[in-house]
């Protein structure tokens, strides 16, 4: 059973570069061809000042971090046996190539269903620039399956 | 691109649907690197034998993003306020996902004009792979 005095637990803030070609790359991936998400005239046409991070991108700019693993390792739980259950983001402002992101980590709940079988563990992060503007809020549910 | 029209939307009304190509390897392999998630069970069959499943699943993430290019299809993502997915079932490579939302409450949050959308993600025999919803502001 995960230790529930980690509920509230904050991890070591961090900062992530967003760079334009892994915007790009993401674009191709993801089947994207809006010209808005990979051609800066496009993006600046539009009123905005490069190219603009697409929304579940941020997910991803928050495994930038230095240790990826660091709150598994915490919370001592074996990556075979997670599962992804929810992820949703709350958008307050747009973010852009070249933009510095700082993402702030919380253990916000830990909870079990069917008897303890299945944990569940609540992450919040907030995110911000690098003028301390407040860019979106992202929730993940992680799974953990015993047995 | 234009916002659609609060006043003419209805709960009930159905945005214009995403089908996806059938999910490659190669999709899931550029995922991989883009996306920075480079668990092997999405790239690597080998690994995904040894963890018990037929072949590689596709990143949950990804549908995710396919989610996401379904709402900035119809409004700039600028107008995105919440976003959230659950993820239902695993979705196999080679499936043909298609990507719906439909409105289901029509609201108004500090002077602005909000939608809500229930999304999902669907192979070709309707099984939901991913439940979601968002919230749009419209004005």
């Amino acid at each position: 059973m995960i230790d529930r005095q980690y509920i509230g637990h904050t991890m070591p803030p961090f900062e992530v570069l967003v760079e334009k070609g892994r915007l790009r790359f993401f674009a191709k991936a993801t089947g994207q061809t809006d010209p808005f998400y990979t051609d800066e005239a496009a993006a600046r046409a539009s009123g905005h000042p490069g190219l603009p991070v697409p929304p579940t991108f941020l997910f991803c700019l928050e495994m930038e971090s230095p240790d990826p693993a660091a709150i598994r390792n915490l919370l001592g739980m074996d990556y075979r046996k997670l599962l992804h259950g929810e992820q949703g983001f709350t958008f307050h402002r747009m973010a852009y190539a070249g933009d510095v992101l700082r993402f702030e980590q919380r253990i916000e709940d830990i909870y079990n269903k069917k008897g303890g079988a299945l944990e569940f563990v609540v992450r919040k992060t907030r995110v911000s620039n690098q003028r301390g503007e407040h860019v979106a809020d992202l929730r993940a549910v992680t799974v953990l399956r015993h047995g | 691109m234009t916002l659609p029209s609060f006043d003419a939307l209805q709960v009930g009304d159905t945005i214009p649907a995403l089908e996806l190509p059938p999910v490659s390897r190669l999709t899931l392999a550029l995922y991989c690197g883009a996306s920075g998630d480079h668990n092997p069970i999405h790239v690597d069959s080998d690994f995904a034998a040894l963890a018990g499943l037929p072949d590689v699943i596709a990143h949950g993430m990804l549908s995710m993003g396919w989610l996401a290019r379904l709402l900035t299809n119809w409004v700039p993502q600028t107008a995105i306020r919440d976003y959230s997915v659950r993820f239902a079932a695993m979705t196999q490579v080679h499936e043909k996902i298609t990507c719906t939302g439909q409105v289901t409450e029509k609201f108004e949050v500090d002077g602005e004009r909000r939608v809500r959308l229930t999304l999902t993600t669907v192979n070709a025999e309707g099984q939901v792979k991913l439940s979601g919803e968002a919230v749009l502001a419209l004005t």
